[in-house]
């Protein structure tokens, strides 16, 4: 009975071993992967920098990250650097530690990360740092003492300002109006809507904002909340909706509606989400940030602070290629500028 | 199950029937073992940058809160139930130590209420479980539900993270003088315990009869609801206390904190030889396990292979695992046969 077993049991640890030989040499396969597509950023356009840059977006496969990682890869490739972008396939709290680690231990020049938690990868941050990593955030922010450079997306005046804007372009500067919210108790919109309300009654007197709804960031409650609106105030001449999902639902009840044309929507959009209906002629213009531009400042940025050329300091300037010269804010921040105004001249530029 | 019984008995017979180095290292566990060294010795050679220190570190603070929660989670999928509910009071832990911090308690108190909810979760579960007669699967499935619902409506959308600072720096602290993190004495005293507690007292024999055979294990006079309560109530303190870590590690009380952790524990504990089925299982196997898919994850990423392909090559390791077994029996009742027959022919 004794001696058949042991070739069978030799037999697992071969395959084992097999195993593990095919494991590694995935792990082979994948280290000149990811130099080889590095490699032609590193030999072309002039060499003033073999700085590595690594982008940590929220989770990898996500359209948005998609595009800001675009930019960044141009920055990168313009700068003579390194890129290279590595993240978790799920935006979990924690998920970004490993892969901050794993940056630390490859000693990289540079990471830029948009934080999925602002506190849970500070220790992570801090680890990289002691040995001489550059943190830039972008998108998300986290804790200030946690990264070097903050690069923002706009803020909270410059978001209120262009819908207010776009909204009185849209209607002519006079009638009543509407604002499709996300939660009431959202603090990013309830800051907009009150920065907006201020906007209103201070330059576009003949403008009345007559309700607020909440969409509690929902797309049926957002379309019923829409349909309300237009039953309750007969003379509505334009909604703006500071959320991506509410103006999403509310573009898609008025393009089926008797409406369609006459109230005009507006607010925070994604290109690939109003698409259709700047298409069919429901939206005249939205606006976001542009993330590749996000993405091609944060690689700038991340290259300024490896190379030396500043430190992160209030007043520090530096040039980020075609997007031109900024200097760093309060706050170790640098603002990518206006809101981006999407409509049917650029939409399709657009892939997020 | 009834069939593979008698084919079991044999297997039995003839393990005992061999010598003792044979039964001690040709062993699923020690084949998980080997595949570690294997793993490690091939990264350290052809991954660059694995081969450091600083690897090590960041390897046992990510594996830590697995290794803690597969200890418990061990004994009770050799008694045939499983804890589907670590993951989410991990959450809960989490939360219950952010409120209390935040309210201004210390953070000893906080940690000792935070390992109390889970011995009451725990204890909720075994309950359920043995007075009811229901499944472990079903009953820890609507735990974990529940759990994570009162974690996630405890503290909503927000997160804590006004921890002490010491504390957090301890949690993330080596021993001095080591590249070996603190949180890993914390391990070693616990999987003492363990290892003591599965291996060397009439207690621990008595999970591996309960998985192979509850009636009969009732019929030897284990006291088989008792048991799989008190370890039910294990696995709940350990994943609070690993709450705990977790929470101080990353210094953010969150209500999704550790979503999905219950099934990489369980993932780990299989792959390091514990059935499915309850019976059969030992913790050298199972730390092998948790380490080994920690090893692979952190060389394959410094590789960098992309995180849906570090998850294809897991998942594979683990379906080999589970299906190894299966395998190894069905070869030997197809040798078997023939082995008997070949003294007549000969």
């Amino acid at each position: 009975m004794t001696p058949p077993t042991q070739p069978r049991r030799l037999r697992r640890l071969a395959a084992a071993t097999a195993l593990v030989l095919a494991l590694s040499a995935c792990a082979n396969g994948g280290t000149p992967a990811s130099d080889g597509d590095a490699s032609p950023g590193t030999g072309t356009g002039g060499a003033t920098s073999d700085v590595q840059v690594a982008f940590l977006p929220k989770n990898l496969g996500n359209p948005y990250f998609d595009t800001s990682s675009t930019g960044g890869r141009e920055a990168v490739a313009e700068i003579g650097g390194t890129f290279s972008e590595v993240g978790p396939a799920t935006a979990a709290p924690d998920a970004q530690v490993s892969y901050i680690n794993t940056l630390t231990q490859q000693q990289v020049d540079a990471i830029v990360v948009s934080a999925n938690d602002p506190a849970a990868i500070c220790g992570a941050l801090n680890d990289a740092k002691t040995i001489g990593i550059k943190v830039v955030t972008f998108d998300s922010d986290t804790n200030p003492e946690c990264r070097d450079l903050f690069v923002n997306q706009a803020t909270a005046e410059g978001i209120a300002k262009v819908q207010v804007d776009m909204i009185a372009e849209q209607i002519g500067d006079e009638g009543e109006i509407a604002i499709l919210s996300a939660a009431a108790n959202a603090t990013n919109q309830n800051t907009w809507i009150e920065m907006m309300t201020e906007e209103l009654a201070a330059s576009h007197p003949n403008i009345t904002l007559v309700e607020t709804v909440y969409g509690n960031d929902d797309d049926q409650t957002s379309f019923d909340r829409t349909a309300g609106l237009l039953q309750s105030h007969p003379n509505l001449k334009g909604i703006v909706s500071p959320t991506t999902v509410g103006i999403a639902a509310a573009a898609r009840y008025l393009s089926t509606s008797q409406y369609k044309g006459q109230v005009a929507i507006t607010g925070l959009g994604t290109p690939n989400q109003m698409r259709e209906y700047v298409a069919d002629g429901t939206v005249t213009e939205f606006a976001l940030w542009n993330p590749e531009d996000l993405g091609y400042l944060s690689a700038y940025a991340a290259n300024a602070l490896a190379s030396d050329e500043i430190t992160g300091a209030e007043g520090d300037t530096f040039t980020a290629g075609r997007l031109g010269e900024f200097t760093v804010e309060a706050d170790n921040t640098v603002l990518l500028g206006e809101p981006y105004r999407f409509n049917a001249d650029n939409i399709d530029d657009f892939d997020f | 199950m009834s069939q593979t019984r008698p084919a079991e008995r044999s297997r039995t017979y003839a393990d005992h029937a061999r010598p003792w180095w044979q039964r001690v290292l040709l062993t699923p566990e020690m084949a998980i073992i080997a595949l570690l060294a294997i793993v490690v010795l091939v990264a350290s050679l052809t991954v660059r940058n694995f081969a450091t220190p600083i690897t090590l570190t960041f390897l046992l603070l990510d594996v830590a809160t697995l290794l803690l929660i597969a200890l418990p989670m061990t004994m009770v999928m050799i008694t045939g139930d499983i804890d589907l509910s670590v993951g989410s009071m991990v959450g809960l832990s989490s939360v219950v130590i952010g409120m209390m911090v935040q309210a201004g308690q210390p953070m000893g108190l906080a940690a000792t209420t935070a390992v109390g909810v889970g011995i009451l979760g725990g204890l909720v579960n075994g309950l359920l479980i043995t007075r009811l007669q229901l499944p472990a699967l079903a009953v820890t499935i609507g735990s974990m539900a529940l759990y994570r619902g009162i974690a996630v409506g405890l503290l909503g959308t927000t997160a804590v993270t006004a921890f002490p600072e010491e504390w957090t720096t301890l949690a993330r602290a080596n021993i001095p003088g080591t590249p070996i993190p603190l949180v890993m004495i914390v391990f070693a005293v616990a999987l003492a315990a363990f290892v003591v507690l599965l291996h060397f007292t009439t207690f621990g024999r008595g999970t591996y009869a309960i998985g192979r055979s509850r009636d009969a294990a009732l019929f030897n006079g284990v006291a088989v609801d008792r048991t799989r309560i008190i370890l039910f109530v294990l696995s709940g303190a350990i994943a609070a206390l690993a709450g705990v870590y977790y929470t101080l590690r990353f210094g953010s009380a969150r209500g999704d904190n550790a979503m999905g952790l219950e099934l990489q524990v369980i993932a780990a504990v299989v792959l390091g030889g514990v059935s499915v089925f309850g019976g059969r299982g030992a913790l050298h196997g199972v730390v092998a396990g948790v380490l080994l898919i920690g090893v692979l994850s952190s060389a394959l990423r410094l590789a960098g292979v992309t995180s849906d392909v570090i998850n294809i090559i897991t998942g594979v390791l683990l379906v080999l695992s589970v299906i190894s077994g299966s395998i190894l029996t069905w070869a030997r009742s197809v040798r078997a046969r023939p082995s008997s027959a070949t003294p007549a022919q000969a």
